[in-house]
């Protein structure tokens, strides 16, 4: 158990590809932190540099306050967990998981006990005998899993250790997961693509696109406070709608209809709106109805303002006409600078009632 | 067989099939089956194959089986029912047993050291990264070269009188002699009979390499840190069914396929130079004009090759783990 640090971090590879750009992340001791981002956001090449299976090309890296960058990844005391399970398929799921630890010089009393230990845990242990193959999907991962446990490590690395799984079987191991990791306390640097998977899971969340960092931060603080648009569409599903909205004499106009009044300073402006925040009104922002969602506990209405996308979300289930009316609480809208994308602080002053 | 392919249970499974099986990479569960209208068609379909086998290995076989209980007349003008007699003058003359016993050594030494530095070759080449295909070319074109053509190569760089290798041992202060000392001539077959099958080692246990997943390779890094002991417990297991497949294709290289390789080396030299078994069914037969006697060799020849497969399916076959 320790503390991670990422400082300044980059990695350039061999054609001049810049993977990872100036990574800062501190990481404290038993704190689950989930790497989230679209494919070739550099995600997995950060794990791998905190591995050891990638080299560091600038920055450091600090596990227990000790720089591992030129440690082999057997002596950076960190434990694995990969996509694709990665058991070695000659071995006996007991084999599987001592194997790090006969490695380590540990003794057979300890190994036995640990390997018991971690079968108890995760339900292994009359599978102990049988090789990979023998056994399931969610198994396979169970094994993995228990080999990173036995080991006692710094750290769990974790890349994308459920997509190779159904989607029932993602979302109990993904709880299995995170009792596992609060029963451990162990530093855990976890990736996926999965926005959901990272909300679920993480103390905080780190949002990477093109290899830099977008936002740090507890996955509500994310949700509800998004820094860029990237990370607004990112997170959360629906995805947050964004559209083009200015703000002229005080007032924030969309489509020419005036939302709120708003005492910013006056040009164009990303608005941005998440489902749920909205309502369908008798009286509001007029939108077309494209088509519905039908979820079950709600229903999500797709349609446009002008010609611009918004998503709602609607608890009813009443037949709705080809238009329908959208009211919003301007406490909750986000506002984007429309060059950069950053997120712009708002000052609400007044609710006007679009007509 | 059963109703279902899949019911096979592996006793079944003749020896042929194993080795196709290994040869096209398929798991143990085989082809769809597929079903025929007229119950001839299939035979149909068998026919050229069978009459290949038949023709070019059962014929020569039984005739070989036959001709082993006679003695025939060199000029072919009869032939005499001698029962045994060709096996136990085979078995009995010291000149067959010491040939068996060179057969022997040679099969092991050129299995050994062949798959040996085919392997470490290719575990070498696996870790190339810059130039890896020029690299992997230069080592895999001596494949392209003829067994007959290695074999002349050989004799030029052991030749007693422009060989650079003769020049070379004599700066070590011997003097090579292939083709009249019998172990300079064993270690000249020996040394272009391996070289000659190195590249063929090499590329099968390369992509052997290249088929041990990727993440495997990463999650042993991070369990074991020395890369001795990442290749003994990880590589080598997993290389294990394409390291038995090799054993028995250079088992049968060794014993067969250096014919044209000693034949370049051995003929025109004095006696008493080093041969193989089949060598020696040769110059018996067609040198000697000795058909019953070579018939009778070459019967026990095939005897040994049956019972060394037949030994390495059911031993070795066991240890070896199936991914």
């Amino acid at each position: 158990m320790a503390e991670l640090t990422l400082k300044s971090v980059g990695k350039t590879y061999a054609g001049g590809v810049d993977a990872v750009t100036d990574v800062t992340i501190d990481i404290k001791d038993g704190e689950f932190i989930v790497l989230v981002g679209p494919s070739g956001c550099g995600k997995s090449t950060l794990l791998r540099m905190v591995a050891g299976l990638e080299t560091v090309t600038r920055g450091d890296v600090q596990i227990g306050g000790r720089r591992v960058n030129d440690l082999d990844p057997a002596e950076r005391d960190i434990a694995m967990v990969f996509q694709n399970y990665a058991l070695y398929p000659h071995m006996s799921v007991r084999d599987n998981m001592a194997y790090g630890l006969k490695n380590r010089g540990e003794s057979k009393a300890v190994i036995e006990e640990r390997v018991a230990e971690a079968a108890r845990m995760l339900e292994l242990g009359q599978y102990l005998d049988r090789k990979p193959r023998a056994l399931s999907g969610g198994q396979r991962q169970r094994v993995a899993m228990g080999r990173a446990i036995v080991r006692q490590p710094a750290a769990f690395l974790f890349d994308e250790p459920l997509s190779n799984l159904d989607a029932k079987l993602r979302v109990s191991m993904r709880m299995e997961i995170r009792k596992l990791q609060q029963r451990l306390g162990t530093t855990s640097l976890y990736v996926t693509h999965d926005q959901l998977e990272a909300m679920t899971l993480a103390d905080r969340l780190v949002v990477l696109n093109g290899g830099r960092i977008e936002q740090i931060g507890a996955p509500l603080e994310v949700y509800r406070k998004p820094a860029s648009t990237f990370v607004a569409s990112f997170i959360g599903a629906p995805a947050m709608s964004l559209l083009d909205a200015h703000i002229e004499g005080g007032q924030l106009l969309l489509e020419g209809h005036a939302l709120a009044r708003l005492g910013n300073a006056a040009g164009p402006v990303t608005l941005g709106l998440r489902a749920e925040d909205l309502r369908i009104v008798d009286t509001g922002l007029p939108m077309r109805v494209d088509y519905i969602e039908e979820l079950g506990a709600q229903r999500i209405i797709h349609g446009m303002v002008g010609d611009q996308a918004l998503a709602v979300t609607d608890t009813h289930d009443t037949p709705l006409g080809p238009e329908v009316r959208v009211a919003l609480d301007p406490a909750r809208l986000h506002l984007f600078d429309a060059q950069t994308g950053r997120r712009m602080d708002k000052r609400v002053e007044q609710v006007s009632v679009p007509a | 067989m059963t109703d279902t392919p899949l019911n096979m249970v592996e006793a079944d499974r003749t020896l042929v099939m194993r080795l196709r099986a290994w040869w096209s990479g398929e798991t143990a569960t085989p082809a769809k089956r597929v079903q025929f209208d007229r119950p001839l068609t299939p035979w149909l379909f068998l026919l050229p194959q069978l009459a290949v086998v038949v023709i070019f290995f059962y014929w020569p076989s039984v005739q070989a089986v036959t001709s082993s209980f006679y003695l025939e007349d060199p000029f072919g003008f009869g032939a005499t029912f001698v029962g045994m007699e060709n096996y136990t003058d085979a078995l009995n003359s010291s000149e067959y047993l010491g040939t068996a016993a060179f057969t022997a050594f040679f099969c092991v030494v050129v299995t050994a050291l062949a798959l040996g530095i085919g392997l470490l070759l290719a575990v070498k080449a696996d870790k190339v990264i810059r130039g890896a295909e020029s690299y992997k070319t230069l080592l895999i074109s001596v494949y392209a070269i003829a067994p007959p053509v290695a074999g002349l190569i050989g004799m030029m760089f052991f030749d007693m009188h422009m060989g650079p290798l003769k020049d070379l041992a004599a700066w070590f202060g011997y003097d090579l002699k292939v083709g009249i000392n019998y172990w300079d001539t064993a270690t000249a077959l020996i040394v272009i009979a391996v070289w000659k099958q190195i590249p063929y080692n090499f590329i099968f246990f390369l992509s052997g390499l290249q088929s041990v997943p990727v993440s495997v390779r990463e999650a042993a890094l991070i369990d074991a840190r020395s890369g001795w002991r990442r290749f003994w417990d990880i590589t080598l297991p997993l290389l294990a069914p394409t390291a038995f497949f090799l054993l028995v294709i250079n088992i049968t290289y060794t014993m067969f396929d250096t014919f044209p390789i000693i034949d370049v080396i051995v003929k025109d030299k004095p006696a008493n130079n080093p041969m193989t078994l089949v060598y020696k069914v040769y110059l018996d037969g067609f040198k000697g004009n000795d058909i019953g006697g070579s018939s009778a060799q070459s019967v026990i020849l095939m005897g040994v090759v049956a019972l060394l497969t037949v030994l390495q399916f059911r031993f070795l076959e066991r240890r070896v783990h199936y991914g």
